[in-house]
């Protein structure tokens, strides 16, 4: 790619989607979104309103919760990318678990998105990420200070139409054990 | 959607000389509001030049404050412990715009060159100076959806505003831009960065055609580390600005004010860096009273556009409140409030 001859011809990216690397040939215009879901076949990312206001394209992208909408798939050559399909392996991942037993969702549509940013908000939380609601920002933060109102703010990007927050919020808050 | 060429050159200054080059050339950094708008048809671009990937991602102590690469992402720069400390307006302002995904994918660059979220703006079907110059302002109308109009600084080609959060903090901070064009890199002040929309509409900032944002300084200063940004929106998270003030102060051992910052958001097509407002209360006292005054003097210039009236006293009333979470013990507590909720259910 370091070559200096703008080009719409030939142009690939590799991809290395739940644990398995992919060379995905794409048009420039391609999505992360489109090649994961219409190239490589793996549907549990969701198109919802595919521009960046509704979270259900949520994935981890090396590591870190992301958006694929809004993500050129030749800018992301090389990602590793965690869909909530691959999160656990073949297994059930916590966050899953815990939506599952809360009734985290309804139609089942944003859930991918939901879980995906759950597992990701969860880790930053861990990680001294503070939030718009984090009264002290020179206090580091961690899980035991996740209130509702810091779940609520964190995960304002996903949006449920059916209205499953209640849920959601329920899951979360057990999964963070604060 | 047009068809488009892709480059990914691995130094600024290749970058600087495509885009330079190429008139139908663009800058793609982050993405969150380019791709938006190579969907929606906004722009049309013939080349797409990647710069997400140039080595312009440190966060560097300088010896009088910050130096923060372009490519730092939004999160990465909100979570920085030299950030949260030294700078609070600045992680405040982050952490009170888009969502937790779009933080970790927008950069400190692309977010100071994001475009209005003005409806006509982003609505083919309907004129506008900015997307199509000459077409007419749609906003600029009775009728029109105007509750996210300009109340400063508009003209009778544009009545929009800007929708950055950062830019208003980095406003408050006096912070320098750093431009690298094809003659070489040079340095921005932040009030010199945005424009007001003149005859010019379709122009947001000074910079040229294949100009790239490099990075951001930022100066150490007491005023700044007693800092923060009130957001005031329609919803609590997730949502533009209706207006927002990036407030920071410093008060002598008398009480007086010694220095102050204030820029507000959500009021014009620039950060609006409130200097009338400053000057009426430094050197003061500083009292509830004080405040509502100097920011009514700020707003003796202001024009407010269809729908937007209701800003003057929302600005007014959160530059008052800004104020007051800095210094809760002059000016009363009235911690919770902007946000609607009580303590209880924090």
């Amino acid at each position: 790619m370091d070559d200096l001859t703008p080009t719409t011809a030939d142009l690939s990216v590799e991809l290395t989607v739940d644990g398995t690397t992919h060379r995905v040939p794409v048009d420039p215009r391609t999505t992360l979104l489109d090649a994961l879901r219409e190239r490589l076949g793996n549907t549990s990312p969701k198109k919802g309103c595919d521009h960046g206001q509704c979270g259900s394209c949520t994935v981890l992208l090396d590591g870190r919760r992301h958006l694929t909408c809004l993500a050129l798939a030749l800018s992301f050559d090389g990602a590793e990318i965690a869909t909530a399909a691959g999160l656990a392996g073949s297994g059930v991942h916590p966050v899953q678990q815990a939506f599952l037993s809360h009734d985290g969702y309804q139609c089942g549509y944003c859930t991918p998105g939901q879980i995906c940013s759950a597992v990701g908000m969860l880790d930053e939380a861990a990680h001294d990420r503070p939030s718009h609601v984090t009264d002290d920002l020179a206090a580091p933060t961690s899980l035991e200070d996740l209130t509702d109102a810091e779940i609520r703010e964190r995960m304002s990007g996903n949006l449920c139409r059916c209205g499953a927050y209640v849920g959601i919020l329920d899951a979360i808050r057990e999964v963070a054990g604060a | 959607m047009r068809e488009y060429a892709y480059l990914r050159p691995s130094d600024p200054a290749q970058a600087v000389a495509a885009v330079s080059e190429d008139p139908d050339a663009r800058f793609l950094a982050g993405g969150t509001n380019l791709v938006d708008h190579l969907k929606l048809g906004i722009t049309a671009p013939g080349l797409l030049v990647d710069v997400r990937r140039l080595p312009l991602d440190a966060i560097e102590q300088t010896a009088d404050g910050l130096r923060i690469g372009a490519n730092v992402l939004n999160s990465d720069l909100a979570a920085d412990r030299a950030v949260r400390t030294g700078w609070p307006l600045v992680a405040r302002a982050l952490l009170a715009g888009a969502s937790g995904q779009i933080r970790n994918q927008a950069t400190t660059g692309g977010n100071l060159v994001q475009r209005t979220r003005c409806v006509y703006f982003q609505d083919r079907t309907t004129p506008c100076n900015k997307r199509e110059p000459g077409s007419g302002c749609s906003a600029d109308h009775e009728q029109a959806y105007g509750r996210y109009n300009a109340i400063l600084g508009a003209s009778e080609h544009c009545v929009t505003v800007h929708p950055s959060d950062l830019a208003v903090a980095l406003a408050a901070c006096e912070a320098t831009v750093e431009v690298l064009g094809t003659a070489g890199p040079r340095e921005v002040a932040i009030e010199d960065l945005h424009r007001l929309p003149g005859d010019e509409p379709e122009r947001d900032t000074t910079l040229g055609h294949g100009e790239l944002i490099t990075g951001i300084r930022l100066q150490r200063s007491p005023v700044l580390e007693r800092s923060t940004y009130v957001k005031v929106r329609d919803r609590a998270s997730f949502a533009f600005a209706l207006v927002s003030v990036a407030a920071g102060i410093e008060l002598d051992d008398a009480g007086l004010v010694r220095d102050v910052r204030l820029a507000w958001g959500g009021v014009a097509h620039k950060p609006w860096r409130a200097a009338v407002a400053e000057d009426a209360l430094r050197g003061s006292p500083l009292s509830e009273t004080a405040v509502r005054e100097a920011a009514e003097a700020e707003l003796a210039q202001a024009r407010p556009a269809p729908g937007a009236a209701y800003k003057m006293a929302m600005v007014r009333n959160a530059t008052v409140l800004a104020l007051r979470r800095l210094v809760p013990d002059v000016l009363g507590d009235v911690r919770g409030d902007v946000r609607g909720e009580s303590e209880e259910e924090r």
